[in-house]
């Protein structure tokens, strides 16, 4: 059974102006996220998505639609109740948000005291939690003693004081550089793996989903336009603005703009071969043109690893009958995806 | 010189009276004050318990007594005094006033403070299964301390001056101290006397203020 399904959920907010529509936030969306994996939520920002995962631990009421979360309807429960829910919920953020006021301890030690675990238990699993995110020597410094990462470390380990099942990630990475993303990324990997907590990750970079997500949902104008497989989607996006994000982080495809340099720097027809693994091998695909008598040569490309996955993008220029041509690609077209581009 | 001399026993008991209204009000005014503001804050359409109706009571009662000049409110205010704390003129009636007027611009105060702490972190505690109460109490005032307490500090100083019109209604304290044998004896000297007095009582607490602030903010 799923840990968190949701089932034609809307958001909407009251117009700004007396009588103006409403404004939709989130659009009929339904997702299942499976226990243990790290569900990929990406859009532009509006598209709805830090809404989307306010409503998975009810700080945001739904307008309609049902959530359940480990099997228990959360859209009608009581705010005393739901208090108890969000207790089995972690939660990271972009900005942090620690407490400054607190040392690094009593910031992880805070959701313990809210489930009123007592003093010893409290003691024990803050040193716990300090070791697994590297920062026992911060213990007594404060938030702004910090760098970004060590912040979200001390983030990462206050949402995981009471060992929740399920950790919510809200553009955890957005506000850190690259390398810094990566560590985390690394550390939320380790969340998943070491302790068997389900991550739904919100972003608007596609290399975190791509470096760290099983599933992934696109989302545009509220809605999920799109979702699957992690290796699905960026091998073969069916819808053009999922293509656009997966055309950031996805080497091998020439842009329009390429297509024209191609073009004139290349004779013969210019055609885009894409594999999937699985599907026909390179080796396989090269020895048909040349069995063919065919003259060609490979103009772009790039192979791209999700998840010990691999898939490529190769597009070459081949030259020769139009016919002859014709029946390779036919014969390719059967085991990979071929594309004319030129 | 030899005036300033012969008043100091009178001299100094003024400086006690002041002490005295000044920390009364603090006291009832400071802790009214903060109830005020906090539920000003909470009850905030949007808030941790927002309440429409409560707010803009709360809001329409401030905002009526604010502007009400102190010197006139003591006098509107006399028969309440009478009633609570049984009289309405001398020190105590003052402090009586004086908190009740206190209450009012730092509810205002605490207010502002409280809204100054990030939503992020209040969404973060809410998060965590924290309620309404327990964020105000272990959340929101930790994090806004440093800034209340220079608004407290900032207040303490208006409390000084206010307190030197108690002699309107039979109070003592510096003020009255120097507007009786200062002003109205022509002895300058004598009414300078007082003002160095409350300028070193409100640097004082200035100084204390800030260095509490200080240290909570750690810088």
């Amino acid at each position: 059974m799923a840990l968190v399904s949701l089932t034609d959920v809307t958001k909407s907010y009251p117009s700004p102006e007396k009588g103006g529509a409403p404004i939709v936030a989130v659009d009929s969306v339904s997702l299942e996220v499976e226990a243990g994996d790290v569900y990929g939520i990406i859009g532009y920002s509006g598209a709805g998505k830090s809404t989307l995962v306010r409503l998975i631990n009810a700080l945001e009421p739904t307008t309609s639609g049902t959530i359940e979360v480990g099997g228990r309807e959360i859209t009608t429960m009581p705010e005393r109740e739901l208090r108890g829910i969000r207790l089995e919920i972690g939660m990271i953020f972009q900005q942090f948000n620690l407490f400054n006021s607190k040392t690094v301890r009593a910031n992880i030690a805070y959701p313990l005291q809210v489930a009123g675990a007592s003093k010893a238990e409290i003691t024990a699993r803050v040193d716990e939690l300090l070791a697994f995110v590297g920062l026992t020597d911060k213990a007594r410094n404060y938030p702004d003693q910090l760098s970004g990462g060590q912040k979200q470390r001390v983030g990462i380990a206050r949402a995981l004081a009471t060992s929740p099942r399920l950790l919510l990630a809200d553009e955890a990475t957005s506000a850190l550089d690259p390398e810094t993303t990566q560590e985390v990324l690394e550390l939320l990997k380790r969340v998943n793996r070491e302790f068997g907590v389900t991550i739904v990750i919100i972003t608007h970079e596609m290399d975190v989903i791509q470096s760290i997500a099983t599933k992934v949902a696109v989302m545009d104008g509220g809605r999920v336009i799109e979702s699957g497989d992690v290796f699905d989607v960026f091998s073969a996006p069916k819808n053009a603005s999922s293509a656009r994000f997966v055309s950031t982080v996805v080497k091998g495809i020439p842009s329009p703009a390429e297509v024209v340099v191609l073009r004139e720097r290349h004779e013969g027809r210019i055609v885009t071969i894409s594999f999937r693994d699985g599907d026909a091998s390179q080796a396989a695909v090269f020895l048909d043109l040349a069995n063919a008598g065919l003259e060609f040569e490979l103009v772009y490309g790039g192979i791209n690893d999700i998840q010990g996955r691999a898939f490529g993008h190769l597009t070459l220029a081949i030259r020769g009958a139009d016919a002859a041509v014709d029946a390779v690609l036919a014969k390719i077209g059967a085991r990979a995806e071929v594309t004319e581009v030129a | 010189m030899d005036r300033l001399f012969e008043l100091g026993p009178e001299f100094w008991e003024a400086a006690f009276e002041t002490l005295y209204m000044v920390a009364l009000t603090l006291l009832f005014g400071g802790l009214a004050g903060l109830l005020l503001g906090m539920v000003l804050y909470t009850t905030r359409p949007g808030s941790l318990l927002s309440n429409k109706p409560v707010f803009t009571i709360v809001n329409v009662v401030i905002n009526f007594f604010r502007p009400i000049p102190f010197i006139i409110f003591i006098a509107a205010v006399q028969p309440l005094s009478r009633l609570v704390i049984g009289t309405g003129i001398g020190n105590d009636a003052l402090v009586f006033a004086l908190s009740i007027a206190a209450s009012f611009a730092i509810a205002r105060i605490v207010e502002q403070n409280l809204l100054t702490v990030s939503p992020g972190v209040v969404e973060a505690a809410r998060a965590m299964g924290a309620g309404p109460i327990r964020i105000l109490r272990t959340v929101v005032l930790p994090e806004a301390l440093g800034p209340l307490i220079l608004g407290y500090t900032f207040v303490l100083v208006a409390i000084v001056d206010m307190t030197a019109v108690a002699g309107l209604i039979g109070g003592g304290g510096l003020g009255n101290f120097a507007v009786v044998y200062g002003y109205r004896q022509y002895q300058p000297l004598i009414t300078w006397a007082a003002v160095i007095l409350i300028i070193v009582f409100v640097q004082l607490a200035q100084f204390f203020g800030n260095w509490l602030a200080r240290k909570v903010m750690r810088r």
